[in-house]
């Protein structure tokens, strides 16, 4: 339920091009054919009265409200499950469907308790609605007889309750859970009057299957599921249309508010990404926006181990420029530089990016997507000719074949997640290619056809094995390859060599032959083929050939440039593609231009007036690199927390020490922090103004809900260092901002907040040819002009499992915890991930004497650190996994340098480490300790 | 940890993907990357250890590095 409603034209609509013409209640409507009467009533402008419908959902004919006379036919049908016909004449307002309403309404209320007055619903209720609707002024049934108004509440859930005693038992929860989510946690049990909801089998909410997605909760017309913040709080009274900082779907949300306190996020029906939908993460974790935690006011020190002292901004933004300038006088102008984040708007981080390269005059900037999705913009770039997924969310709903390879979209974009299973239970065929078993794998109604379990570090060998396929067995698109792509002879030559073969490529990737052949076949023949990836894909030491090798693999097909078909990254966070797009990498300014390009550089030079340098700065691991031989020594990083997501913590750690001036912007003091010297103090996104763009390039308005909690928005503290190190950088709105990105990016040309407020999003490239954005890339010819094929040749990861450590650590993320925690830590949602545990399968614990529970320590030649175990066939023999959400156990102080040969992003996939029971004896009790002080 | 320096390890990770095309052209290519995406100090470290460890190379990765000397010496 939502106060402030949107328009629910009751059942879902219809798509095609036939129509049928009608009459209701004497109004003429023109619908698609198969619409419902219910539908077309609401479209003509006459609302029948309703429970059990929504357009969410698919009609369910139970409440017996929504019931009409049709001339001609006998009987009093439910509008909600009768299509239209043409000509028909309806009418919703007789006497006799008035006398039945009022007798079904009048039965609903009999077992419903007459609170409303006290009810935390009051005023957004459907039952109240409803019983207004029908006029109802009487209930003739007393509460003498059976009810259900004794019915226990289940508070289990930390974000809502369940009162059984308000459920008119209308299935909305059961179907949202079922058709929305895809989880099927919610059943009707008993028969009759025995009819309930329950979660699970039986069980509190908290112990059964629920995702806490929200979606019951949002389908509820009465206050049966509830959120707890209503029931505190009260109802809200006004709201603000903004957008998720959590994942990459970018889900869009209203902030309801009751005076200025936030009570609750509710999913946006028209927001582009999500349509309606949301998880647990952006619909109830938002607490920590206003956690106790948060640091408000700017902060220095002389010394990281000095106390931190309080200071106005003035003092702070003062300091930072002065001893900037400092460290450039001493060691040169390149000792300087900064890290963007994807967690802040494209405004945010286009202005730390200039920044850098107009008051810093170096091109040392680089972005969190560093560590995450670089390869992905390498690897499109070198095919495709831009760093972008090739489809909107919405193309998988016409997909026949769906390929995840890396990425567990349950758990790390669960909104797009559910548009995709979804699509499975009408029938398309799924192909995993994962060292683990993801939920994806079999889960309700969905078992994939093939899951490939590949030998963690061999995703290009499996690529070229099912291009191999394709190739040797004459399933390339040969219209589409001569007309489309370009170098494809080479490429077909070096694919079609036998070590490519899946059989010569089994003994290294473990994948046995016939069943990569047989997905391979599928992949190419079986219609539309999509393929989704994640960060399995690029955080490997040949990330960026396997996006190539995906990019080949989908030309050869034929599948790119329509809808259904594609090559998408599921980016991790929420701004991950904007920040890309706006010049965040060292050798790239907006649009992913190089800066060594003379003419795109002269249009920078000209609107920023500052000679820029021509050379490509450092990238984060090289920063360190510098940090530690003495050539870098004073960053700034917005909102990301390196000294916890980077690998190698040890190295990160002594390069941050080595550094004379660490100046961190973030909400809170986070790990990083202990080794800055200056801590800004960044805004949540309630508090943000400005745009996020999600993976489908999706550009999103991000709206303040309220003020700055610190008295300034991130833009302008950057803008005021800038000027205070003598370059004038001035806006007086972020929207000034947007219009010189749309000014210098011909991509973004056609963006404006404007228009966006009127379109609601759209998605890039915007411009003249464009002018409402591309939900499609590549449609007509690829942007380079043709699509190149790149040959991909296996070239095995240095990262050997040995005796020393002969198990193979990979990494990877859980539904209710984000990246590094930050965010989520500071919310409920530890009730249901409160540390990170350690996934081994149970062959290799009974080895080492680990019994499920058991505290361990996790080495790796660069470090150590302890967690506990958790007994699990998810994962082959010989392979481990965890999550990385919590600086307690320091996932990364065991990960190593090693990276993506063209990027630089690292390993994080592919550690070889040793897991030993925990004993007394044991140094090592957390990560923290395990991190020696001196530099290495 | 590793006493490798960073840049001849990453010029031979590059190196590495290069193998299978011919040694003038693999060179010229892993040059133009490492030209592409390398902050100047970096690529000025690769040339000193270009003249101080040049057995820590990998051969392509030593032509490459060859390569970007010639090119800066005939720069400057």
């Amino acid at each position: 339920m939502s106060l402030l409603k949107e328009p629910d034209l009751g059942t879902p609509a219809k798509a095609g091009p036939a129509t049928v013409s009608l009459e209701v209640d004497g109004l003429p409507v023109t619908v698609p054919e198969g619409t419902s009467i219910l539908r077309a009533a609401a479209l003509s402008g006459v609302d029948i009265p309703k429970l059990c419908a929504t357009d969410s959902l698919e009609p369910f004919g139970s409440c017996r409200l929504c019931l009409v006379e049709i001339d001609g036919r006998r009987g009093t049908p439910a509008s909600c499950t009768t299509p239209v016909t043409e000509g028909m004449q309806v009418h919703t307002q007789t006497p006799r469907l008035e006398k039945l309403r009022q007798g079904v309404m009048e039965l609903y209320i009999s077992d419903h308790p007459l609170d409303c007055l006290t009810c935390s619903a009051n005023g957004d209720c459907e039952l109240q609605d409803m019983s207004g609707a029908v006029g109802l002024r009487q209930v003739r049934y007393g509460y003498e007889g059976e009810n259900h108004l004794q019915q226990e509440k289940d508070t289990s859930n930390p974000y809502f309750d369940f009162d059984p005693s308000k459920c008119i038992a209308c299935s909305r929860c059961v179907r949202a859970c079922d058709e929305v989510q895809g989880t099927f946690a919610l059943t009707i049990e008993g028969r009759g009057f025995e009819s309930k909801v329950a979660a699970g089998a039986g069980e509190l909410f908290m112990d059964s299957e629920c995702v806490s997605c929200g979606a019951c909760v949002q389908a509820c017309p009465t206050a049966t599921l509830e959120e707890k913040s209503v029931v505190d709080l009260g109802m809200p009274s006004r709201s603000v249309l903004t957008t998720c900082a959590y994942c990459g779907v970018g889900c869009s949300f209203k902030a309801e508010l009751r005076g200025d306190e936030l009570v609750r996020m509710v999913p946006y029906k028209d927001g582009g990404a999500n349509e309606g939908h949301s998880c647990v993460k952006g619909r109830f974790a938002f607490g920590y926006a206003t956690h106790p935690d948060r640091r408000l006011n700017p902060m220095i020190r002389e010394t990281i181990d000095d106390e931190w002292r309080e200071v106005d901004w003035d003092t702070a933004i003062g300091y930072v420029a002065e001893k900037m300038r400092e460290v450039q006088a001493r060691h040169g102008i390149g000792a300087i530089g900064g890290i963007t984040s994807s967690r802040c708007t494209n405004e945010e981080v286009y202005v730390v990016q200039k920044m850098v390269r107009a008051a810093f005059g170096n091109n040392n900037v680089d972005t969190c997507a560093r560590v995450c999705h670089s390869p992905t913009g390498y690897g499109l770039k070198q095919t495709f000719g831009t760093s972008a997924g090739t489809q909107d969310f919405r193309s998988v709903a016409k997909s026949d074949v769906i390929v995840v390879i890396g990425a567990n979209p349950t758990d790390g974009h669960p909104v797009f997640a559910s548009r995709m299973k979804r699509r499975l239970r009408e029938g398309a065929k799924l192909i995993v290619i994962d060292p683990r078993r993801i939920d994806l794998v079999r889960t309700p109604h969905i078992e994939a056809a093939h899951h490939l379990q590949l030998a963690p570090g061999t995703n290009v060998a499996v690529v070229n094995a099912f291009a191999h396929v394709a190739v040797t067995e004459g399933l390339v698109d040969r219209s589409f390859v001569d007309e489309r792509c370009e170098e494809f002879e080479e490429w077909a030559s070096f694919i079609a060599l036998p070590e490519n073969s899946p059989e010569a490529t089994e003994e290294i990737t473990g994948v046995p032959a016939a069943e990569l052949r047989a997905a391979a076949r599928l992949y190419a023949t079986g219609g539309n083929s999509a393929i989704y990836y994640g960060l399995g894909v690029t955080e490997h030491s040949q990330g960026s050939t396997m996006v190539m090798g995906m990019a080949n693999l989908a030309m050869a097909t034929g599948n790119i440039g329509r809808e259904g078909v594609g090559v998408n990254p599921l980016r991790g966070q929420n701004n991950v593609q904007g920040s890309c797009d706006m010049g965040s990498f060292p050798h790239e300014l907006s649009g992913y231009r190089h800066i060594s390009d003379d003419a795109v550089r002269t249009v920078f030079e000209d609107l920023w007036g500052r000679e820029l340098l021509a050379e490509p700065g450092l990238r984060i691991p090289n920063m360190f690199d510098a940090a530690i031989d003495g050539s870098f020594r004073a960053l700034f990083v917005q909102g990301e927390d390196i000294a916890q997501s980077d690998p190698n913590t040890r190295h990160v750690t002594a390069a941050l020490r080595a550094m004379d001036l660490v100046v961190v912007q973030d909400l809170f003091l986070n790990e990083t922090a202990k080794f800055a010297h200056v801590f800004l103090p960044g805004t949540s996104f309630l508090e943000k103004d400005g745009t996020f763009t999600n993976a489908e390039r999706r550009i999103n308005r991000v709206r303040p809900v309220m003020a700055p909690k610190t008295g300034k928005h991130e833009w302008e503290i950057v803008c005021e260092i800038a000027q205070a190190m003598g370059y004038p950088m001035r806006y007086t709105h972020p929207r000034e901002i947007m219009a010189e990105i749309a000014a210098l990016t011909p991509t973004f040309a056609g963006v404006s907040f404007e228009k966006l407020d009127r379109l609601g999003s759209v998605q890039w490239p915007c411009n003249d040819k464009a002018p409402e954005g591309t939900p499609i890339m590549h449609v007509d010819g690829f942007v380079r002009g043709k699509g190149r094929f790149v040959p991909t040749p296996f070239v095995p990861t240095r990262e050997r499992s040995t005796r020393r450590f002969p198990l193979i650590l990979t990494t990877g993320r859980i539904l209710t915890q984000y990246n590094v925690g930050a965010q989520t830590r500071r919310t409920a949602n530890v009730a249901w991930h409160h540390e990170d545990v350690l996934e081994i399968h149970p062959h290799d614990a009974e080895v080492r004497g680990i019994g499920d529970g058991d505290e361990v320590t996790l080495s790796s030649r660069v470090g150590e650190t302890s967690l506990h175990a958790r007994l699990s066939d998810r994962m082959p023999v010989g392979v481990v996994y965890t999550t990385f959400h919590f600086p307690v156990t320091g996932a990364n102080v065991v990960t190593t340098e090693n990276s993506d040969w063209a990027t630089n992003c690292p390993e994080y996939k592919v550690t070889a480490v040793q897991v030993g029971l925990k004993t007394s004896g044991t140094a090592v009790e957390h990560a923290e300790r395990a991190i020696p002080a001196l530099a290495d | 940890m590793s006493t490798e320096s960073p840049q001849i390890r990453l010029a031979n990770e590059i190196a590495a993907q290069f193998h299978h095309r011919p040694p003038d052209e693999a060179a010229a290519a892993i040059a133009a990357h490492i030209r592409q995406f390398w902050d100047p100090r970096m690529r000025a470290d690769l040339e000193h250890q270009l003249a101080t460890a040049p057995g820590a190379f990998d051969p392509l990765a030593l032509a490459a590095a060859r390569l970007l000397t010639a090119a800066s010496n005939s720069a400057s």
